[in-house]
């Protein structure tokens, strides 16, 4: 009992380390990721017809979005943060060699979604061509500068 | 001795003479496509389905339709570099007939009798049809022209032998459809397994660099650095047909993830195709088999 209890706590530690191992930038940058996605999914859902359209939620969902893309970046991918420096990350070496190619892109992200916030809440036939002007934003950056799983 | 000697060196020329003709490169008849007349506004969607661009634009170039080639591939036999297929009549294809895309295309070789290299799709374009291949050329012959010459393959020996390739092709060269599938499912099948040539990624490959079609679809190594390509087949995809084809529309994943990589570029081309050719595909892909269950295994 008591060896089982040693056991749980050192896997605790070793597991508690393994997550400090990710530096904060990178949690910081993931998570910015997944409020796009999860905020995305709601207005693709309309898109689609799986979520009943509200203007509201609509608006609220694009809203979102342009708060995200008005996060201050450099923040977010401090050197040394590459998939050849750390584990935890599929960010390529190559995003910081262009750094200034990879900002133009998240400005276009920025420019996606206040289309999105301008159109989001005048109804569901709206949403559909702005998705694929998102999809497109985010494809500008994912097809050069993320690994592949 | 003398008479074993002389019947080692006549098998010996033989088997040249066998070998030689065996990997002699096959071209088309040379009538087959003379009376045919290709349509640009249909060659744009054999061009766009069929995915050139994503391979001959110049990398990292804003406009895609300037086919200069210079993209790199790695692979386990070298490194190649995608030619120039723009319309320049010294660098690219300009002085071509339609019969010389139709054997580079269907056939994998060159005007002047080459053997290209698999890593141009031939495998899957030879199951094209002749129209298509004439829309296509009238398409290509509108784009603009760019002198830029071609980069030679960084390939080493024996894969640097072009003749060798006529020994791939004999093992590998097939332009039967390796899916049997019902009516409904062959204009997807036709996008996936003639144009789109999904698996030349999404398919494992043997040492040799030819497809296993015992794994159709079921993912791989990716053919240019880290990481897998994902496998298609049931066991592992659990997206609906609308998810694959607004994935195909939007390159977004059911989780809102985006698409990356060379896909990229793949869904660049199907978001210009219509929704029903989306669909199409997705419900190919979800009727590919599990792998090992594939029906032709003597492929």
């Amino acid at each position: 009992m008591k060896k089982s209890f040693a056991t749980a706590a050192i896997l605790a530690t070793l597991a508690t380390t393994a997550l400090a191992e990710v530096p904060q930038a990178v949690k910081a940058r993931q998570g910015q990721f997944n409020l796009m996605a999860l905020n995305l999914g709601i207005l693709g859902g309309m898109a689609k017809g799986q979520v009943d359209y509200t203007a509201e939620a609509a608006q609220a969902a694009a809203d979102n979005l342009v708060a995200v893309s008005m996060i201050h970046q450099p923040a977010l991918w401090p050197e040394g943060t590459d998939t050849m420096s750390i584990d935890g990350t599929r960010a390529q070496p190559n995003l910081w060699e262009n750094i200034d190619d990879v900002m133009a892109k998240w400005g276009a992200f920025g420019e996606a979604a206040k289309a999105m916030q301008a159109a989001a809440g005048q109804g569901k036939d709206q949403i559909g061509p702005n998705m694929g002007a998102l999809g497109a934003s985010c494809k500008g950056c994912h097809d050069t500068y993320r690994a592949p799983k | 001795m003398r008479r074993v000697l002389k019947l080692l060196v006549a098998a010996a020329v033989l088997g040249v003479a066998i070998g030689l003709w065996l990997t002699a490169p096959d071209r088309v008849a040379p009538d087959r496509f003379a009376n045919l007349t290709g349509d640009v506004g249909q060659g744009e969607h054999v061009f766009t389905a069929s995915g050139c661009a994503s391979c001959h634009h110049v990398p990292k170039a804003e406009d895609k339709l300037i086919l200069a080639g210079g993209m790199a591939f790695p692979s386990d036999f070298g490194t190649f570099y995608a030619p120039n297929i723009s319309p320049d009549p010294e660098q690219g294809i300009g002085n071509w007939e339609l019969v010389d895309l139709a054997n580079a295309v269907t056939r994998g070789v060159s005007p002047a009798g080459q053997h290209y290299y698999p890593a141009f799709p031939y495998n899957a374009y030879n199951k094209m049809a002749d129209q298509d291949i004439a829309d296509l050329f009238a398409y290509l012959q509108t784009l603009p022209a760019d002198a830029t010459p071609s980069k030679p393959h960084d390939v080493g020996f024996p894969f640097n032998i072009r003749r060798s390739l006529g020994g791939w092709k004999l093992l590998f060269f097939n332009d039967d459809y390796v899916m049997d599938v019902p009516a409904d499912l062959e204009r997807g099948r036709y996008l996936a397994e003639a144009q789109a040539h999904c698996a030349e990624c999404h398919t494992p490959r043997n040492v040799l660099g030819g497809l296993d079609t015992s794994r159709w679809m079921a993912g791989a190594p990716n053919p240019s650095g880290k990481g897998t390509i994902p496998a298609l087949t049931p066991d592992k995809l659990t997206w609906s047909a609308e998810d694959v084809a607004y994935y195909l529309e939007s390159g977004f994943t059911p989780d809102y993830d985006s698409v990356g990589g060379h896909m990229a570029e793949v869904v660049d081309n199907f978001a210009a195709l219509s929704a029903e050719d989306r669909n199409a595909v997705a419900a190919y892909v979800k009727a590919l088999p599990a792998p090992g269950t594939a029906p032709k295994s003597d492929y």
